[in-house]
């Protein structure tokens, strides 16, 4: 690694104040997973390093209007286990479950994955199928982005220099909706997925129609990416089995998968097919069960 | 200048920026105990616990550590006697060529810590970050669960 220099301040606005200082030279780091790791590759070398690790504040999970927001130094391990994702959002709490091991979750935090835009990350698929936004921070000014608006490509992310993630806002799902997440990976569990999906499908109050279907998608592209041409296969239409098959064969049109040891480009489009007719499956049998009012 | 507790001693130690604290607590401190196997976080050789979370202190920054604790493999025993973790190690066999042994036997530290009866799929999920070349994971599982047995 290159030297750089280290500040850990001890208040957010301290934390911006250095990071505007430094302008593109600086380079914020929490849990340091990916970081660091880039940092020993020598694929980085900032001038400054920002720890934003003794900032408080930025570790609570929380309700707020219909939705659960998770501060920016939540890690993954305590975004697994908090109970109020658990009720609210199973689905993105098994997701963070989903991401590397145990001692790996202890450290990755939410925000420094999102602000890393690796597009193998397993929780910007959830967080796009659920319409997350992002909290972003600099010194004297604040704004709120889509996440969808946030990754412009590979590990590209609309943040400026100066800015930092401060928080990712998850809208809770509305009545008649269901959610999975399929990670496929057919090597290691702790490894990236070949092709990850999210689906959420929320039925109209009959419990036939689709009301909105929304599909994220990992592994195979860019960046992670929702699925617009397999959602507008589903909204609006009475669901069967071989509507769910053709809106798997549309979302191939979506992605643009590198060739990798996770399977080649070809491979990955086809199981992108596969496995977003089986999240949709599962996101909608959850969601029949909850027209009927179980859970 | 970073101040770190280390088993229990503290230590003021003078670390370059970019110091890994899987090196600050070998090289610096003399803790050898500590592997470095990838030097990417994947194989869990460097395990050790920062304010009791394991983490791989190989993609650690020692300044991580500034003004917290680090349990290592060395701060498992007291005195002569060894940790439940460790005797059932030796006892069950939980390891053959020893590299990955301080990472394996930390993290399994941590497991009984935050949930002293773990299952066998409790167990297997939270050393799954651990790996053996040597694929002892059969008796590394045993251990863990004699261990487990073993704590009062």
């Amino acid at each position: 690694m290159n030297a750089f220099d280290y500040r850990a301040p001890r208040s957010l606005d301290e934390a911006l104040a250095i990071l505007q200082e430094y302008g593109d030279e600086a380079k914020a780091i929490a849990g340091g997973t990916a970081l660091v790791t880039m940092l020993r590759q020598r694929l980085l070398r900032p001038a400054c390093l920002v720890s934003l690790r003794e900032v408080p504040g930025c570790d609570r999970v929380e309700a707020t209007n219909g939705a659960v927001r998770l501060g920016a130094l939540v890690t993954h391990r305590d975004a697994e286990l908090a109970p109020l994702l658990r009720e609210r959002l199973p689905v993105l709490a098994e997701t963070f479950r989903r991401v590397g091991t145990i001692r790996i979750r202890h450290m990755g935090t939410v925000g420094g994955a999102l602000a890393h835009a690796d597009p193998n990350q397993d929780p910007p698929v959830t967080l796009l199928a659920l319409g997350a936004r992002v909290e972003i921070r600099q010194s004297g000014g604040r704004r709120e982005l889509p996440l969808a608006e946030l990754f412009r490509g590979y590990y590209e992310t609309a943040l400026e220099p100066g800015e930092v993630i401060t928080a990712v806002s998850v809208p809770l799902l509305p009545p008649a909706s269901g959610a999975s997440f399929i990670k496929f990976l057919p090597r290691t569990v702790d490894d990236y997925a070949t092709v990850a999906v999210a689906a959420t499908v929320t039925l109209e109050s009959d419990g036939e129609r689709c009301r909105e279907a929304r599909i994220g998608l990992g592994s195979v592209g860019m960046t992670p990416l929702r699925s617009p041409s397999a959602e507008a296969q589903l909204a609006g239409q009475r669901l069967d089995e071989s509507l769910l098959r053709a809106a798997g064969d549309a979302a191939r049109a979506d992605v643009d998968p590198l060739s990798d040891h996770r399977g080649s480009a070809a491979y990955k489009r086809e199981m992108t097919a596969v496995m977003v007719v089986r999240a949709l499956t599962q996101a909608w049998e959850a969601a029949r069960r909850a027209v009927r009012g179980v859970r | 200048m970073i101040r770190l507790t280390v088993n229990g001693t503290s230590h003021d130690v003078e670390v370059p920026s970019y110091r890994t604290l899987l090196d600050c607590l070998r090289y610096d401190l003399g803790l050898t105990g500590s592997k470095e196997g990838c030097g990417v976080g994947v194989c869990g050789a460097c395990t050790v616990l920062l304010d009791g979370k394991m983490i791989s202190s190989c993609i650690a920054l020692a300044a991580f550590a500034d003004g917290r604790e680090v349990t290592t493999i060395e701060g498992l025993a007291e005195d002569e006697r060894l940790h439940p973790v460790q005797q059932a190690f030796i006892d069950f066999g939980g390891f053959q060529c020893g590299i990955c042994t301080p990472g394996q036997v930390v993290a399994a530290k941590a497991l009984l810590d935050t949930n002293p009866n773990p299952s066998e799929a409790e167990i297997r999920e939270w050393m799954l970050g651990n790996l053996c070349r040597c694929t002892g994971y059969y008796k590394i599982v045993e251990s863990i669960r004699a261990a487990a047995q073993a704590r009062p």
